[in-house]
């Protein structure tokens, strides 16, 4: 089974790595790591969006190890995977919750369009199929038909949705679906929240409501603040990252969208600045496509082994 | 954050200024710089080297190099190239010269904004155009997705496709035209799934609805905070589809947007229009001195005067301003001018807009001067008396204690704003004397006595 799982993971991960091995094997099959062939490395893991001055650092490192020996291929992508995943190491944690709570508190944010709320469909999935029970909170009222969106995650998935009329009160319906969730004793309370820029103060203010109104109830709530994030992004995800830890105190960052051709190559730069934990990463829009992060496997996929 | 690159720029030549000289090696540092702001700016790699090659072309010149302000020179030339690479001054209108029902193809990455921008589309072009438009999604992958587009459509008073369970992106495109023709339409717009470029089976179904309805306009929707990336998306969608316009979506966000060069460069479509907002109403036509501005981190003046003229009270703006200029400026004015600058967000945000401010956002950033420093200044003002707001001159110690103790604040408090309300004062006057040309010709520094003194306290 972890065999099949790695594969899947791998698969998923290859074609987004596909380009960054392809701009490797030909900078370096079998030559001399000299000036020319570390500064084509630096701009393979810049085009990955690594970013300028994480680019730098992670070659300077290899320079300090590697520079003027004969070096093959295979080699070098071994020892560029292995000094990324080191990097990327501590900052791969699965999401725990928390048995002593009923219900383990969740609130999943992000700016718009990252997939907040396929990414609570797939985590509904997988923990009802692990026989606990989640609840979903449709706390999107902001955007046209993202309650029925996550209405229909509920059919699939067989978790209630809690939701409310159109722009209710975000704050008012978690409160409310808190309440429920408690009485009912359920596992796992799923919030959903509409997408918002990190730069609009009013919106991320709303957010802080919500954990205000929440811990009126249960002081310790939310147990987690995940923030879920598009690995199109490029260099702008260190601000959303820095302004949402800021507001919100997330806990944990999502990566999704890493079945595309991104290579999400900003999680390194991000693990550096923030030390957040990546829970978990997004590769399809099926149920069963969210994947535990891995260090290796990503490093590794990364550099296209 | 980022640092502007005209500070950079500035600082390396004022280096290179001390030795006398500047050759071609300054221009190649220079250069180096340049190419780390646009990465910086999430300009993919290759599309940042053929503009320095570009860059370096013109810089060689003489012009640069016998300049005494060569930091000028190679920013007006780096200005003046990504406009032109942005795709030159002026907006690129729709092409809607096909026969009615127009159809109008909108594709894209997941999430970037295409539905959303479906319907500011629709709304733009039945109330600017006054065209009869229809708006179908052919969105069968994300659940609800033809739900959200129907919700849409009657937020902006535009009919959309009724909604058959179960037809395929292909059957629906057909039917969107058949209600075209039928019910005498002038354009259609058809929203798809949002698509990785690199899923061979969407991609092909894409093609089939294109081949079908041969649309006037296939809209590439890209997420301004797009990544290196950019160039792979831009590629696969130009080669499978033909992209005949672009439009850039969350432009209200504080991304750099080096996506648009990249973007522009690939498929050598002109970008259409941005989306700066959620409202229906948030959708405009390019400016690519705007965006070229923004990427290059030298302030976007136009952006922060519609930002102002969005949120302040123009009446009340007036009356300000007409203070102002007979240099009669209190307590109480600076009061209502904190109110109106707390409304526009983050003051890092504003100043952020103004051109050659990089520094001074750098000092905000670190004297943390946030929002809640206006309110409690604001707090401080209303805790005077009206006779101490007109004539400040007359708070000494026991009414500034009773002041401090009344807004919740300290002396010190109280005294730090009547400093940096004596520095706006200063400033009035300069302004007073520059006058409007003296303002033009100075730029915003002219204003600022040594280096904006108020904020380092």
């Amino acid at each position: 089974m972890a065999l099949g799982f790695l594969s899947r993971l791998k698969d998923g991960l290859q074609r987004s790595t596909q380009k960054l091995s392809d701009n490797l094997s030909s900078v370096v099959t079998r030559r001399r790591l000299d000036d020319a062939a570390l500064d084509a490395l630096e701009e393979a893991l810049i085009a990955s969006d690594l970013g300028t001055k994480v680019a730098a650092r992670v070659i300077a490192a290899f320079r300090r190890s590697r520079f003027g020996r004969d070096i093959t291929d295979a080699e070098i992508r071994d020892a560029l995977a292995a000094e990324i995943a080191a990097i990327l190491a501590p900052i791969a944690q699965p999401l725990r919750l928390d048995p002593a709570r009923h219900p383990h508190v969740i609130l999943v944010a992000g700016v718009n369009g990252t997939g907040k709320t396929t990414t609570i469909g797939k985590f509904a999935q997988m923990w009802a199929g692990q026989g606990l029970r989640p609840v979903l909170v449709a706390g999107d009222t902001f955007r046209a038909a993202a309650v029925e969106q996550l209405q229909i995650w509920g059919n699939r998935t067989g978790a209630p949705v809690i939701a409310g009329p159109a722009n209710t009160d975000a704050a008012g319906l978690a409160f409310d679906a808190l309440t429920r969730a408690r009485a009912d004793a359920a596992d796992i309370l799923l919030i959903d929240t509409a997408g918002r820029l990190h730069n609009k103060s009013a919106l991320m203010q709303e957010l802080q409501k919500i954990i205000r109104v929440l811990r009126k109830q249960d002081p310790s709530a939310p147990h987690s603040v995940l923030l879920v994030l598009d690995a199109t992004t490029g260099q702008n995800a260190i601000e959303q990252v820095r302004v949402f830890k800021e507001m919100v105190d997330v806990t944990g960052l999502i990566v999704t969208k890493l079945d595309g051709s991104a290579r999400g190559g900003i999680v390194v730069a991000l693990a550096e600045e923030f030390a957040l934990p990546v829970h978990a990463v997004g590769v399809g829009e099926q149920a069963e496509d969210l994947r535990p992060f891995d260090a290796m496997v990503f490093a590794r996929g990364l550099v296209g082994i | 954050m980022f640092d502007s690159l005209s500070d950079k720029l500035n600082s390396t030549f004022d280096r290179f200024r001390g030795r006398g000289t500047l050759d071609a090696e300054d221009v190649a540092e220079a250069l180096r710089e340049i190419r780390l702001a646009l990465l910086d700016a999430d300009v993919a790699l290759p599309v940042v080297k053929d503009f320095i090659a570009r860059v370096r072309e013109r810089a060689s010149g003489a012009e640069v190099m016998d300049s005494v302000t060569p930091g000028q020179q190679v920013i007006k030339i780096v200005n003046d190239s990504m406009v032109e690479a942005l795709g030159g001054a002026g907006a690129v209108p729709l092409n809607l010269n096909a026969v009615a029902p127009v159809p109008i193809l909108l594709v894209g990455l997941q999430g970037s904004g295409k539905t959303t921008t479906a319907g500011k589309l629709a709304l733009r072009l039945a109330q600017k155009a006054r065209k009869k438009v229809l708006l179908a999604s052919l969105d069968t992958q994300r659940p609800a997705a033809q739900d959200q587009l129907a919700q849409l459509a009657t937020r902006a008073g535009v009919p959309s496709l009724p909604i058959v369970a179960g037809q395929t992106p292909l059957e629906i495109a057909r039917r969107a035209l058949d209600v075209g023709r039928r019910e005498v339409y002038d354009i259609v717009i058809l929203d798809t799934a949002g698509r990785l470029s690199i899923d061979q089976a969407l991609m092909d179904e894409v093609k089939s609805v294109r081949d079908a309805t041969s649309p006037a306009e296939t809209l590439l929707v890209v997420d301004a905070m797009t990544g290196q990336d950019a160039v792979n998306t831009a590629r696969a969608f130009n080669e499978a589809l033909g992209v005949s316009g672009i439009v850039l979506t969350r432009m209200d966000g504080d991304a750099r947007g080096g996506a648009a060069l990249s973007m522009r460069a690939i498929t050598g479509a002109p970008i259409k229009f941005t989306g700066s907002g959620e409202k229906l109403d948030a959708l405009e036509e390019f400016h690519p001195e705007r965006v070229a501005s923004r990427i290059l981190g030298l302030g976007d003046v136009v952006g922060l005067v519609e930002k102002a003229a969005e949120t302040l009270d123009q009446e009340e703006a007036e009356a300000l301003a007409a203070k102002m200029a007979r240099g009669k400026f209190d307590l109480e004015d600076y009061r209502k001018q904190l109110n109106q600058i707390s409304k526009m967000g983050s003051l890092s945000s504003i100043v952020g807009m103004l051109p050659g401010m990089g520094q001074l956002k750098d000092q905000l950033g670190k004297a943390n001067l946030d929002s809640s420093v206006l309110k409690r200044q604001v707090a401080i003002i209303s805790s005077m008396t009206k006779t101490e707001r007109a004539k400040p001159d007359i708070l000494k110690a026991s009414r500034k204690k009773r002041i401090a103790a009344g807004s919740g604040t300290s002396v010190q408090e109280v005294n730090k704003l009547l400093k940096n309300f004596d520095d706006i004062s200063d400033m009035m006057k300069r302004m007073q004397k520059l006058g409007q040309k003296g303002l033009m010709r100075h730029g915003m520094s002219a204003l600022m006595p040594g280096r904006f003194g108020g904020a380092k306290h």
